[in-house]
């Protein structure tokens, strides 16, 4: 299969990458690119934990053709931290222990923010529609929900 | 269509780790030259906060600050031993190791600090903020760096300490084959709140209240996070989960996750815990371990709500909408029993 010339925007810098013809997006963001903040968990679209945003909008990169990010926009985990600070979002999830394996927390923290971005002050239910392609093994969502909910009000320095 | 609200009721009484061959764990703790401290485990930490708890064991052991203590874990290969993280035996089997293996390091420090303020050993103590004084004279002080680079570079002594933590061989009752084969027990106690619709035989949960015994909690939010997301996992056991629903017949089992049922955010419900700290004996600081035990009340307190709703009892599980509405047709329509 011959390579496809691809350039898209990776959190905020500009990257060109040869990919074969039927790449997803989450195999050039980890394999061509470096980028391993979206997991690979099931690659059918079940877990969440490939979530990245394209042009602010949440996505499954694993069942995102890569060709059709061409000139659009990806954010990923790995362009969350503002500079050395965490994001309130990352802050909040430490403080508020929403992690414990870790695997499903790229995803949750990127369907956070695709949030946050559109609706800076959710209900708790707007919080659990936002976070609910994403499954979780180990924290029973809760602390997940209030660390969400605390990043939106503020609740927490960055 | 009618939602009949149910609670249900469920204690549990639960052994820490296993006994076959003493379930032996080790630790190995040296200090740097910097006069940090690295733990060797080749335990593994999962997510549960292994890592936390014995850097925190370690730390209060030798009486350093907690971030003076790194813990490398889970090589196998060049690790000491462990058995495992399994069976809620991680603080209590793996704490012990290290407690002994920082105990052993802590003497070899002292001596060496002891040396260098030409005291004796045992007129000295630790501060827990990295100095190392004689007792009544807190301005006489050596650093832990200071005692480090003393005991590498001049005294050449390692400060260092082995642990192995092995629970006693029980004795069998040759008449009644009576044994102890644990040597600590936690304890909990969980109510559960179900909602069972009689046309489509879901369960929703409403809300859990539970207590938990689990000896000295070493880090609560460490404690709080393993409850509240082990009984949730209890409730996927107990409501969602299986490889085989027709078990033995392997048909219509999930191929993937898109299929293999687990409660999602939106099935949540509210969780009330109370956590009881009951000091154990053997257990380092007092502790026992939170692990396995927050899943397992769910399980049988759910089934016993459920038949406190519609009066119908599931031995199977996951107790799915189609075992409930088989059975509610079985006995002829939902039978809620007296609330509780």
């Amino acid at each position: 299969m011959s390579k496809v010339p691809l350039q898209f925007r990776h959190n905020g810098r500009d990257v060109a990458i040869f990919v074969d013809g039927g790449t997803n997006l989450l195999v050039a963001l980890r394999e061509l690119i470096g980028d391993m903040t979206p997991k690979f968990g099931c690659g059918q679209g079940g877990c969440g934990t490939c979530s990245v945003l394209i042009d602010g909008e949440l996505h499954l990169s694993c069942l995102t053709l890569a060709e059709t990010v061409a000139g659009r926009s990806i954010e990923t985990l790995d362009g969350m931290k503002q500079g050395p600070n965490l994001h309130p979002l990352q802050r909040a999830f430490a403080d508020q222990f929403a992690a414990q394996c870790g695997y499903c927390t790229p995803g949750m923290l990127m369907a956070a923010k695709a949030l946050l971005d559109r609706n800076p002050s959710p209900s708790r239910d707007e919080v659990i529609e936002a976070i609910s392609g994403n499954i979780c093994r180990c924290t029973g969502y809760e602390p997940i929900i209030n660390a969400i909910l605390a990043a939106a009000g503020g609740r927490v320095s960055a | 269509m009618t939602r009949h609200r149910g609670r249900g009721i469920a204690s549990i009484n639960y052994p820490i780790g296993m006994n076959l061959g003493g379930d032996p764990s080790q630790a190995l703790v040296h200090s740097n030259p910097s006069g940090k401290f690295t733990v060797a485990l080749s335990s593994i930490d999962l997510g549960q906060g292994m890592k936390s708890v014995t850097r925190q064991i370690c730390a209060e052991t030798l009486g350093v600050p907690v971030e003076d203590v790194y813990v490398d874990t889970a090589d196998s290969d060049t690790g000491p031993h462990c058995m495992g993280s399994f069976a809620s035996r991680g603080t209590h089997r793996v704490g012990n190791a290290v407690m002994a293996a920082a105990r052993e390091a802590r003497g070899v420090m002292m001596e060496a600090a002891a040396e260098e303020l030409e005291v004796n050993a045992a007129d000295l103590d630790t501060d827990g903020r990295g100095n190392i004084h004689v007792k009544g004279a807190p301005h006489r002080s050596i650093s832990t760096k200071d005692v480090a680079i003393a005991a590498q570079f001049k005294q050449g002594k390692t400060i260092s300490g082995r642990g192995i933590f092995l629970v006693p061989l029980s004795e069998v009752n040759p008449e009644t084959g009576e044994m102890s084969p644990a040597t600590c027990y936690a304890h909990a106690c969980l109510v559960a709140e179900v909602d069972v619709d009689d046309e489509t035989g879901e369960v929703a949960m409403v809300r859990m209240d539970s207590a938990y015994e689990l000896g000295r909690a070493l880090n609560p939010r460490l404690v709080e996070q393993q409850l509240v997301g082990g009984a949730w996992m209890g409730v996927s056991h107990a409501l969602y989960e299986t490889p085989e629903p027709y078990y033995p017949e392997p048909v219509h089992g999930p191929r993937d996750f898109v299929e293999y049922l687990m409660p999602g955010p939106g099935d949540i419900c509210p969780h009330d815990i109370a956590v009881l700290e009951r000091p154990a004996p053997d257990g380092p600081f007092g502790a026992k371990g939170p692990g396995e035990m927050c899943a397992n009340p769910v399980l049988p307190a759910v089934a016993n709500a459920i038949f406190n709703a519609v009066g119908v009892r599931i031995d199977d599980l996951p107790i799915t909408p189609e075992k409930v509405l088989r059975a509610i047709k079985a006995q002829g329509g939902a039978r809620p029993q007296a609330r509780r």
